[in-house]
């Protein structure tokens, strides 16, 4: 070998490949679609609804139609006979209610924020002023804001078909037999607040219909979903409709959408023959971009008394909002197979309940449906292990799933394919010094010290990578799980990656050259990574559920393959040797016993090029296409550590360590698994610490903007310490699971479970998310003033809708004797069912 | 309409304005300078930060009528020639992602290590604290800004 073939990594896969999108991002030369500009292209405004519930008795566009620079105004009216209605792809149970959701409202409003007008003008500014000379009379109705008493008789109704959307039921094993004589019987109401994903990047869109052609630029995450889904919507013939995804800055589920505002543009552009561009402000965005989680969680646990769980029962009240948006119903259910989590049990009793408030609807954010039932099982294992008087780490080894026994079907019916619980966990615990933290904190107790030492913990795997397709049919789901790519190979020896994948922020176009660099021993540097607009890649699912490399990556991985037998064929004929002699190894095909020297696969395009000396009957192209349909889900999983700090004067928590073992099997690039780590723990920290979307009484979102709605800064959050163990996946070629939700789903169990094992000697047991100064300042109030013995289990001064304040501190939380029923979501141990 | 003279990453421009335009409107529409992004209109992430006279301001919550007779630099003319030790910095340590509130961080950055050229990474965090990300949880952010320190910055 030469020196210089030495100097080359024997593998571009696990390398740290700086980013190939870098160069535009750091330099500002980015297409962002706010950015673009076209010819005539006019600018949308849209009035928004200032009631959480009304019917409409008359909108009056005619005044905004004098204002300086307005081209036109319409009304819901005007598109009532062409702009259908928003999609939900996921229809969960035969019976589920699914209410006709028109882009812009024309009868009735059911959220804040909901469109009922816009005007057309030729600037942002012009179009902003106009808004207000639109009329429009309303008749107020009564909002719906707590789906705990939504379903009651007396409710107000959202929709005239009831509150009720769907109630779906799911379990394995016999749950009457696991919870009958159980020793030990555990039941926790835990509260997931809703959240508001919050890209950096606001939605922006641009609707252009010329002649027969639509073309449609959007911050989404979705071109391809979103071109079948538009075309349905809106009866515009599917081979005339072009989305084009272009830079996308970030989405974490919320660009996962078929947004009122793609439809109007697209109908507006051919209104007014001109195209048209809408960007949303933040406020716009907080109120209309669709909202995470908003979960009643009630989780009940039969265990014997050495801990080993006997069954879980679940049963979840899920705000849908005012309509079902395109996966809006199967994001609570996503959770279901998950909650069992990394541990045996006998038997799992789901039951979801989907409630319809006039809210803004809610839909996937990061993790979707699986940090809820994450956080649920996680805090109860520290809640069980306490009330045995069980290591919690310890009563979690008890019950996990041991290496040898991989793959594991679980009592959700779920295959495991692979995994290491006991490596991860060993690894994150020296990382952590977790015994000298322990040694502290009981230095702390003792001492009184007002800063108390919390050590919190989340062993967790999770489901991702959607999907098999057969799995998502099975599951009521509106579409397939597969991806498709393509390689082109280029005369001059160059590759072009055709990718069903629409990266905002992952790094595909690093990846997926890493990939094909490997597999085709081309440089990495050759390889150009084409995405996000369905006339370039015109088949793909898309990005969401961390599918993109366990499912993109892996049908950029078989196009590959696909490339180097046609090629192979092409190489023998070359070669003058029959295809069975021919070896493949660092691009170069060569025959066996030849000592490496042959044809390099840029040859071998360049002779399909030419076309001059092929054999008979073959075709001069080595192009190829995969479309792979994962057999299983991906499962990764780890062990999070989190220490805090709880100031026991003021409620303030301060992170002090976080430590993150993860096995996302093996590695594509280091760099780019870190980075998806310490970006899940920043939103699942958030969660547990800081962000909340509030509605007032009277259904208005309160948390509008940055100031209201507390998305961590830097100085908010800690250094995290990430590593990793590898435990190839087995289900697919490369061997890699999915790492883009992982640290969501992990994080926000550690740190709630981290504060309550800081402050459980006072008799706190929960404390309601996010885990502000105030809330946890009341909680140690409460205890303070209950005296010893009392247990604190939650801060119910959170009310109905998720909004807090006006609270006296008795309020703030209740406090149970130690034989509080059950029922009343408070803890109960030793009570057979 | 009020008459502006500005100079934008060395370039003269003047134009009539309205007195309400916003500055990061001015540079996104009027001059096309669209690396600045507009992220919250609140002046709360910081995606639109550019520096005015050498200094940083979130271009959101300033007027272009504000900037007359004064000179901007935006990311657009932060490299000269080469790219700027901020920029290669947050290449090297993948400090970015989705690569939204880069602009933003890395006009921010250059200004906090213009006023203090050695920080150590909590006076980062702190001095970055009106520039928010949503997706690296600022650990490469961080680690980045201090390798731009240690391999010397001067004030862009």
């Amino acid at each position: 070998m030469t020196a210089e073939t030495q100097a080359k990594p024997a593998t571009e896969l696990g390398r740290a490949r700086l980013r190939k999108e870098d160069a535009r991002l750091v330099t500002g030369k980015t297409n962002w679609t706010d950015n673009i500009v076209l010819p005539g292209m006019l600018h949308v405004a849209f009035l928004r609804s200032p009631l959480a519930h009304a019917k409409i008795t008359r909108v009056d566009v005619s005044r905004a139609l004098q204002s300086p620079g307005v081209i036109a105004a319409f009304s819901g009216a005007d598109f009532a006979d062409e702009q259908g209605s928003l999609p939900c792809a996921w229809p969960v149970t035969p019976d589920i209610v699914i209410p006709a959701h028109p882009p812009m409202a024309t009868d009735e409003v059911r959220y804040v924020g909901e469109a009922v007008a816009c005007v057309v003008a030729r600037d942002r500014y012009e179009a902003a002023d106009a808004l207000e000379a639109i009329d429009v009379d309303y008749e107020p109705l009564p909002p719906v804001l707590d789906i705990r008493t939504a379903l009651d008789e007396s409710s107000p109704k959202v929709h005239e078909a009831g509150n009720k959307s769907f109630e779906w039921v799911f379990g394995g094993g016999d749950i009457d037999a696991a919870f009958r004589d159980a020793p030990v019987v555990l039941e926790r109401n835990y509260r997931q607040q809703r959240l508001i994903p919050s890209a950096m990047e606001p939605r922006a869109v641009v609707g252009w219909n010329e002649g027969e052609e639509f073309t449609l630029w959007s911050a989404t995450q979705i071109p391809h979903v979103l071109r079948v889904m538009l075309a349905l919507v809106t009866g515009i013939p599917e081979h005339n409709l072009r989305v084009i995804a272009p830079d996308v800055g970030g989405g974490f589920g919320s660009k996962l959408q078929v947004c009122a505002e793609e439809v109007l543009a697209l109908l507006i552009s051919r209104k007014v023959g001109r195209p048209v561009k809408w960007t949303e402000s933040r406020s716009e965005g907080n109120l209309t971009v669709h909202h995470g989680r908003d979960q009643w969680q009630r989780i009940k646990v039969a265990a014997d008394r050495d801990g080993r769980l006997r069954g879980l029962s679940v049963d979840l009240l899920a705000d849908m909002g005012a309509y079902l948006m395109l996966v809006t119903p199967g994001v609570p259910l996503l959770g279901a197979f998950m909650y069992n989590s990394i541990y045996k049990m006998d038997a799992l009793s789901f039951r979801c309940t989907g409630v319809f408030t006039t809210k803004m609807p809610t839909d996937a954010y990061r993790g979707a449906g699986r940090p809820e039932a994450t956080f649920a099982i996680e805090r109860i294992m520290d809640d069980l292990a306490f009330e045995l008087g069980i290591e919690p780490l310890e009563l979690r080894e008890r019950n996990w799933i041991k290496h040898e026994e991989f793959p594991y079907t679980t009592i959700a019916g779920l295959t495991y394919d692979s995994g290491n619980y006991e490596a991860a966990t060993a690894k994150a615990k020296e990382l952590f010094r977790y015994d000298e933290l322990r040694v502290e904190q009981e230095q702390r107790r003792d001492s009184h010290d007002p800063i108390q030492l919390g050590i919190g913990i989340s062993t967790y795997t999770e489901m991702c990578g959607l999907a098999p397709s057969r799995v998502l049919g099975s599951l009521a789901y509106g579409a397939g799980g597969w991806e498709h790519a393509s390689i082109r190979m280029l005369p001059t020896g160059k590759v072009e990656v055709v990718t069903g994948s629409s990266a905002h922020g992952q790094g595909h176009e690093t990846a997926w050259s890493q990939i094909v660099a490997d597999k085709l021993g081309v440089p990495f540097e050759d390889v150009r990574v084409l995405h996000g607009d369905t006339q370039v890649s015109p088949k793909g699912m898309d990005t969401y559920g961390s599918r993109s490399l366990t499912v993109g990556g892996v049908a950029v991985h078989g196009a590959c393959e696909k490339v180097i037998v046609k090629a192979k064929v092409i190489a023998s004929a070359m070669l003058e040797a029959p295809p069975e002699e021919i070896e493949f190894a660092a691009g170069t095909f060569s025959v066996r016993g030849s000592d490496g020297v042959g044809k390099t696969i840029q040859e071998i395009a360049l002779a399909t090029f030419a076309a001059h000396a092929l054999p008979d009957g073959v075709e001069p192209n080595i192009d190829s296409d995969a479309t792979y349909d994962p057999d299983n889900f991906s499962y990764p999983h780890g062990t999070h550590l989190c220490a805090t700090e709880i100031d026991t004067e003021t409620g303030e928590v301060k992170i002090r360590s976080y430590v993150a073992v993860d096995d996302v099997g093996n590695v594509v690039n280091p760099l780019i698994v870190d980075g998806q780590v310490h970006g899940g723990l920043a939103q699942g920290i958030a969660q547990a610490l800081f962000e909340e979307a509030i509605y007032d009484d009277e259904g208005n979102l309160t948390t509008t903007t940055m100031a209201d709605y507390l998305l961590p800064s830097a100085a908010d959050l800690p250094h995290f310490t990430t590593d990793r163990t590898q435990t190839p996946a087995t289900t697919n070629p490369l061997g890699v699971k999915g790492v883009g939700e992982a640290g969501t789903i992990a994080s926000t169990p550690a740190v709630v479970n981290s504060i309550i094992d800081g402050l459980r000697h006072y008799g706190i047991r929960d404390i309601v998310m996010p885990c502000t100064p105030e809330r946890v300042w009341r909680a140690l109030k409460a205890a303070r003033d209950s005296g010893p013995g009392t247990q604190i289990i939650g801060d119910s001064a959170t009310d109905s809708h998720g909004t807090v304040g006006h609270v006296s501190g008795e309020d703030a939380a209740q406090a149970h004797g130690s034989d509080a029923a059950p029922s009343n979501g408070g803890q109960a141990l030793g009570g057979a069912e | 309409m009020t008459r502006i003279t500005v100079k934008v990453d060395g370039v003269s421009y003047e134009d009539d304005v309205e007195p309400r335009l916003l500055l990061v409107h001015y540079l996104r529409e009027r001059v096309g300078k669209t690396g600045t992004p507009i992220g919250c209109d609140t002046s709360n992430c910081g995606a639109c930060t550019v520096h005015l006279d050498g200094v940083s301001v979130k271009s959101c919550s300033v007027l272009a009528v504000q900037a007359d007779g004064s000179e901007v630099t935006t990311i657009e003319g932060l490299a000269n020639g080469e790219w700027h030790p901020l920029q290669q910095a947050f290449h090297s340590e993948h400090a970015l992602q989705c690569g939204y509130c880069t602009p933003g961080m890395i006009m921010a950055a250059a200004d906090l290590l213009r006023e203090n050229p050695d920080p150590s990474d909590q006076e980062i965090r702190e001095g970055l604290e009106g520039n928010l990300c949503r997706c690296t949880g600022y650990e490469n952010i961080v680690r980045a800004v201090r390798r731009a320190a240690e391999t010397g910055v001067t004030s862009a």
